[in-house]
């Protein structure tokens, strides 16, 4: 589904040779739901009709550039009105509008019953992630940029963005549907407005903060759907890719029942004694996944305007501070409250890592119950 | 400064001609002064914004990030638009308005040159504070020219002087408005009624309203967002009982008409240039300035098409679709009567007549794809995508800015009283004219196959076609400086330019010699 082959727009002829070279994808995607396909015949009727009258103007404009020229002699005329000409170029743009806007109301109308789906899953905006929630099979996690993509993305990283899969487009946790069947996803954000955006499904929708919008989509085969935030959100805006799983019903129920058995063992995870290099190890893991966007792999931050961790009063100051600010965030700043994002295990682990990394030899460990403890 | 000798013993109530030196330009009250004033700041403003867009494309060249970080790469993107929308296209057109409008309605100077005055002294000053917020803690505003919250509250130390400069832009442009239309109401020589005014002069008494009645909701919807970030109130926080959607209804209810702010006086230049160089006068007069009137009315009534993805109820988006949709009737007719008024002419193809023409096309193809985005199913679609950045550049590049261009050729003998060098602007057109379209033609596909608008970095699959729009987008701006090199060629000298200029030239800004007395009509001509 990625690569797609040329669809018939404008200049097509002139470019299909160099197709052979790259990805000269021109057209919007037909898409995977009927609807989709719907809005895809909108757009190419609006730019046939587009071409059509771009025909009749420009060539009216061209033979006359070509022929009522002074150095041919030309001599003007002196006409300067015509009521009959005025009405009919009036007139018949009228008859061309109303015959587009019947049919693109009519999709309008199918597209926004949201009415009878058979599956919701809520989505949620974050800077800069996504989570994702199926209320009905109590299923919650969040869905990041891949760490390959985030390493090459760096600025001067000197890695080649071609040689990374799906550059981009990559996250750690996919968002997965089933096929066939009209699943209607809620939309609203933690912090500032956010857009999903999904081309093969036809889905843009605005996440916003404090309201829930809704959108759905029936998707008609399985693949791998990608797309991208596209309402701007700040620095990582571009850094925020969804990609959505259509899976057969039988998969999707295998999916869904893996996903309830790791949420149990992540939850048995907070409730045991870890070592200091568990705690290392899953707390770098946690840092590049939620925290290295702002504070930088080298905890150095971005003077002025996210703040250095290493040798930080919080980082290298009193322990429950540091675990009261991962809690609840700061108000009025990018810094989140990943209480609620993240488990006790994984802030645990992140403070640690943070307490002993960078050159902020703190030496202490924290352990989940202490963060289970600073929850209440 | 030197001054033609005839203008200096000007025998008018006391005033001999211009001041010298530098105070001449500060304490100035005169029309042409302070219209050359505004074309000057709004053409280095136009390298500024330019710059800016280089960065951009320099970074969008290849995926990765090679030059900048995504923080910076925002606030290019946010200040390019600022700086072009109020720094460049907005002063260069009262820039034209300053220096035409008295000259085409036979009137000594505007009807109130002290406000004129300090309308062009606010912008230099709000224009610092806005560029100056580049060198404070945190940058400058990296939140979009949109400034939607709750993102733009993020903002740092730039905040406060982002919300102030849009303050100042907007009295600036709140008090040339008032000059323009006090002008034009009060000042026309005797015998020119409003159905004779030239439809430069028609466009722009048209944009004047316009901006009088959206820059205090601009106003208010900025002091709105300094009073949610520092004084505790909660307009567009939905955690204190407000509503950031709000913000963009009332942003957009500025925005929409904002847009036709920059491209009705373009209407009105390809008006006067058409007929021109076609020796044949402009067809269905009392069309274009009815087709101006309910483009301006419309404007009002079609800001959602901005917020198609918000969430509005499936009635309004229907309301939004027809209502965006009916504004191609009336910008239709003005592109055929156009194309009319070039039939069976006797055209002659020089700058102006080049850029005019580049600019109907142009411009029409991105009306074509703002039909396209009226389709409220399909804007699903294309709604902060590439698609949009190609159709608004569309519009605003080769058609506001390809008018001022066409304007400033027309007009620049006029002013200065030397012919440019016709050689040099016909290259600048056909350098200008290919290379736009080597940048923005491509970013429909961009956008059409999955590219939002406003990312530093992008999957390797759009590589092609941003490293086209990345090369077109350095011809053009290498090609700007042609631009300005043959501006101040023709200030400097060239051959001289006779009253009327242009063989098929009409109105009374042509009866006057070039460049035209301090005073302009110090006697008020009769129009029959």
């Amino acid at each position: 589904m990625e690569r797609r082959t040329i669809v018939a727009g404008s200049l097509p002829m002139l470019l299909t040779p160099l197709t052979a070279l790259a990805d000269w994808e021109l057209n919007m995607p037909r898409g995977v739901t009927d609807l989709s396909a719907e809005i895809y015949g909108l757009h190419m009727l609006t730019l046939w009709i587009c071409v059509g009258i771009g025909i009749i103007v420009f060539g009216a404009m061209a033979y006359s550039i070509s022929h009522h020229r002074k150095d041919k002699g030309h001599k003007a005329a002196t006409f300067h009105e015509s009521t009959t000409a005025e009405i009919i170029w009036t007139i018949i743009p009228a008859i061309i509008l109303v015959s587009l806007a019947i049919p693109a109301a009519q999709a309008l109308i199918k597209i926004e019953d949201a009415s009878n789906a058979d599956l919701t899953i809520k989505v949620t905006g974050y800077q800069w992630k996504w989570e994702y929630e199926y209320p009905e099979e109590g299923i919650r996690f969040f869905s990041s940029l891949d760490s390959k993509s985030r390493e090459a993305s760096t600025l001067g990283s000197g890695i080649d963005p071609a040689s990374i899969d799906h550059y981009l487009r990559e996250v750690d946790n996919p968002v997965v549907i089933p096929v066939g069947r009209k699943v209607r996803f809620l939309f609203t954000a933690n912090d500032v407005i956010h857009a999903w955006w999904v081309p093969d499904l036809a889905i843009k929708k605005d996440a916003i903060p404090g309201f829930v919008n809704d959108m759905w989509a029936k998707v008609n085969q399985p693949g791998v759907y990608r797309g991208q935030c596209a309402e701007l959100c700040g620095k990582d805006h571009g850094f925020m890719p969804i990609k959505v799983i259509a899976l057969e019903d039988a998969d999707y129920q295998q999916w869904v029942a893996e996903q309830k058995q790791q949420a149990a063992a992540a939850s048995a995870a907070s409730d045991r004694e870890w070592s200091r290099d568990e705690l290392l190890t899953q707390g770098q893991k946690v840092f590049t996944a939620s925290c290295a966007a702002c504070h930088q792999a080298t905890g150095l931050g971005i003077p002025g305007v996210f703040p250095a961790l290493k040798g930080s009063k919080i980082a290298t100051g009193d322990l429950n501070a540091h675990i009261g600010i991962v809690l609840h965030g700061k108000t009025g700043t990018t810094m989140q409250a990943f209480g609620k994002q993240l488990s006790d295990a994984d802030i645990a682990a992140v403070i640690t890592y943070e307490r002993n990394a960078f050159g902020n030899n703190m030496g202490d460990i924290v352990q989940p119950a202490a963060v289970k403890a600073a929850r209440q | 400064m030197t001054v033609p000798a005839d203008l200096t013993h000007e025998d008018y109530g006391g005033h001999h001609g211009p001041r010298k030196g530098l105070l001449r330009w500060v304490t100035t009250t005169n029309h042409k002064d302070i219209g050359t004033l505004y074309l000057w700041f709004s053409l280095i403003m136009l390298f500024v914004g330019g710059a800016m867009a280089m960065i951009i494309r320099a970074e969008l060249f290849q995926p990765g990030l090679q030059l900048v970080n995504p923080d910076f790469f925002n606030q290019m993107t946010t200040m390019h638009a600022l700086v072009m929308i109020f720094g460049a296209v907005m002063p260069a057109f009262v820039g034209l308005a300053n220096w035409m409008i008295p000259l085409m309605i036979g009137a000594p100077d505007m009807a109130l040159p002290r406000l004129n005055n300090w309308s062009f002294w606010i912008l230099p000053f709000a224009g610092t504070l806005l560029l100056s917020s580049l060198f404070v803690e945190g940058g400058a505003p990296a939140g979009g020219w949109t400034m939607y919250p709750p993102l733009v509250l993020q903002t740092g130390a730039a905040f406060p002087m982002l919300i102030f400069s849009v303050h100042l832009l907007g009295i600036s442009s709140i008090m040339g408005s008032i000059n323009i239309i006090a002008t034009i109401m009060n000042l026309r020589a005797p015998g020119m009624g409003y159905m004779k005014m030239p439809l430069f002069v028609w466009t722009w008494f048209i944009t004047a309203f316009l901006l009088i009645a959206t820059m205090p909701v601009l106003a208010g919807a900025v002091t709105m967002l300094l009073t949610d970030k520092y004084f505790g109130t909660s307009f567009f926080n939905a955690a204190g009982g407000g509503d950031p959607v709000m913000f963009q209804h009332i942003f957009w209810f500025f925005g929409h008409p904002e847009v036709y702010i920059l491209i009705l006086p373009a209407f009105g230049i390809a008006s006067q240039i058409i007929p021109t160089f076609a020796r044949k006068p402009l067809f269905g007069y009392k069309s274009m300035v009815y087709a101006t009137a309910s483009i301006a009315v419309l404007s009002f009534i079609v800001w959602s098409h901005h917020m198609f993805t918000v969430g509005l109820p499936v009635g309004a988006e229907l309301f939004f679709m027809v209502s965006t949709m009916l504004i191609a009737i009336p910008t239709g007719v003005k592109v055929f009567n156009w194309v009319a008024t070039m039939w069976r002419g006797s055209m002659t193809f020089e700058t102006p007549m080049l850029f005019a023409i580049g600019f109907i096309v142009l411009f029409t193809i991105g009306g074509f794809s703002g039909l396209m985005l009226a389709i409220a199913p399909a804007d699903f679609q294309y709604q902060d995508s590439y698609f949009v950045v190609a159709h608004f550049h569309y519009v605003l590049v080769p058609g506001a800015v390809f008018s001022i261009m066409a304007a400033s050729y027309y007009w620049l003998p006029k002013w200065t009283g030397h012919m440019y060098d016709e050689k040099l602007g016909k290259l600048h057109f056909w350098l200008s004219a290919i290379f736009v379209n080597l940048v923005f033609f491509p970013q429909h596909f961009l956008g059409l196959a999955g590219m939002p608008r406003r990312i530093p970095d992008y999957a390797v699959q759009f590589a092609d076609f941003n490293m086209i729009s990345s090369i077109g987008a350095m011809g053009f701006g290498l090609s700007q400086l042609l631009f300005a090199y043959i501006v101040i060629k023709t200030v400097r000298g060239g051959a001289k330019a006779s009253d009327e200029v242009w063989e098929g030239a009409q109105g009374l800004e042509w009866t006057l010699s070039s460049p035209p007395p301090y005073h302009s009509f110090s006697v008020q001509p009769v129009i029959r």
